[in-house]
């Protein structure tokens, strides 16, 4: 427990100091989701129609662009073999990597999303719902995404390939996200997408640090 | 007294032979040299020692017990020096050894300052690590060995970028760590001056047209 807290505390220390990753990450989600009312025109119906669908794939590509760096730089600079070395077992080490991950990047997600959800004029309903479905399906992301970002380690396209491997493994998350806004929009009940992606969720919990863990054993030998 | 041995070690790198039937033993107390000219395998035994690297063959074991099958204890008793420093450099000298210690279960406010004054760099702790140079790195990455007691360092060629001073005082502490009973493997190309180290020479390994043709085979 004290190796996961010290993992944990120099990551967001780390960011903390380098500044620019969270930053980059929201800045992304805005311009992305502001892309959409200049694409489709600024049609209040049609926007509010697409808005739930816009937040999700921007918040989904967003959490993307982080991903790939999740495991990179430790890797790089010989502090991934040391760590996996250390006491705490490497699924430990993932776990606070990914938790340092997800508040980095996903709470300020979190945050933004629904400051763009009034820019697209979505209803009112929603945005409970919107911000809840975040709060579950994000650490989700940020859990099969370190799957792949152990994967991809010491491959030369690595962002790409990071895409082609993780989008596809995303679906779910976007399905259940968007109905769970949209049920809430229609005023039906979103009880069941909520449950669907807090299942995920726990799935994702339970299965993704192992996986994790058995791509950064393979990354370092 | 522990002891930690290899026997029939085998190694291969992407389906390339490194090294074969490879054995040695160390005891408390004692400690091991690698020799042998670039490529000959000193690296990837260090590695193989370490648990990073399986075998492709033979067998690791400490006290008798095999170590694949409680990579967690062999874990908790091991220090690794790699090629690489850990160094990162947004964080200061101190904060850096600091994280190492936590996650090693040292207490970081006791035992950070005096492991940075065993490397000459306790002057520099509040330093961002960016500024350091690749020697003043390199202490600070050996730092991490005087964090706290482990019965067996695993040090892949230590003395690289040192200057003669810090490799007198890295001698020091691996008599000191041997003194208390540990044991180190060592990779070198320059002579440590290690007292009574047994030598292990790899450059056999080397030359190996032999093992080439068998894999062509």
């Amino acid at each position: 427990m004290t190796g996961f807290r010290a993992i944990l505390m120099r990551d967001l220390r780390l960011a903390l100091r380098q500044g620019m990753d969270s930053a980059m990450v929201v800045m992304f989600f805005v311009i992305a989701v502001v892309l959409f009312p200049l694409g489709v025109g600024p049609e209040p119906n049609v926007l509010a129609r697409i808005a739930p669908g816009v937040l999700w794939v921007a918040a989904l590509l967003s959490v993307l662009l982080s991903l790939e760096r999740l495991f990179h730089t430790d890797f790089e600079d010989g502090s991934l073999e040391l760590l996996a070395l250390s006491p705490p077992a490497l699924e430990v080490v993932v776990l606070a990597k990914v938790l340092a991950h997800w508040l980095i990047t996903g709470l300020p997600l979190i945050v933004a999303a629904p400051v763009l959800a009034v820019l697209l004029n979505m209803p009112a309903d929603g945005f409970a719902l919107l911000l809840l479905a975040l709060l579950l399906g994000t650490p989700t992301l940020s859990l099969i995404g370190a799957v792949g970002a152990a994967l991809i380690l010491g491959s030369r396209r690595g962002g790409v390939l990071l895409a082609l491997l993780i989008l596809p493994l995303f679906i779910p998350v976007l399905i259940f996200g968007v109905g769970a806004v949209e049920a809430a929009i229609g005023g039906f009940p979103a009880r069941a997408p909520l449950l669907l992606l807090g299942a995920i969720f726990a799935g994702a919990l339970a299965l993704c640090p192992w996986g994790a863990a058995a791509g950064l054993r393979q990354a370092l030998e | 007294m522990n002891r930690f041995q290899g026997q029939k070690l085998d190694c291969l790198r992407s389906a390339r032979p490194v090294f074969r039937g490879l054995a040695f033993q160390v005891e408390s107390g004692g400690a091991l040299v690698l020799t042998g000219p670039n490529g000959s395998g000193k690296s990837s035994l260090l590695r193989l020692m370490a648990g990073l690297l399986p075998p492709a063959a033979g067998s690791l074991s400490w006290n008798g017990q095999t170590i694949s099958d409680d990579p967690d204890a062999h874990r908790l008793r091991l220090r690794y020096l790699g090629h690489l420093d850990a160094v990162k450099p947004a964080l200061t000298a101190a904060e850096n050894l600091a994280f190492w210690a936590g996650l090693m279960g040292a207490d970081p406010g006791e035992a950070v300052a005096p492991a940075l004054d065993a490397l000459g760099i306790g002057h520099l702790a509040d330093l961002p690590a960016r500024f350091l140079s690749a020697g003043q790195k390199r202490r600070l990455n050996l730092a991490r060995l005087a964090l706290a007691p482990a019965a067996l360092w695993l040090l892949d060629e230590p003395a690289t970028a040192l200057d003669a001073e810090t490799t007198d005082r890295l001698r020091g502490l691996i008599q000191a760590h041997r003194d208390a009973g540990g044991m180190a493997v060592v990779s070198t190309h320059s002579d440590l001056g290690l007292k009574d180290a047994a030598n292990l020479d790899l450059s056999g390994f080397a030359a190996r047209p032999a093992l080439d043709a068998d894999t062509a085979a």
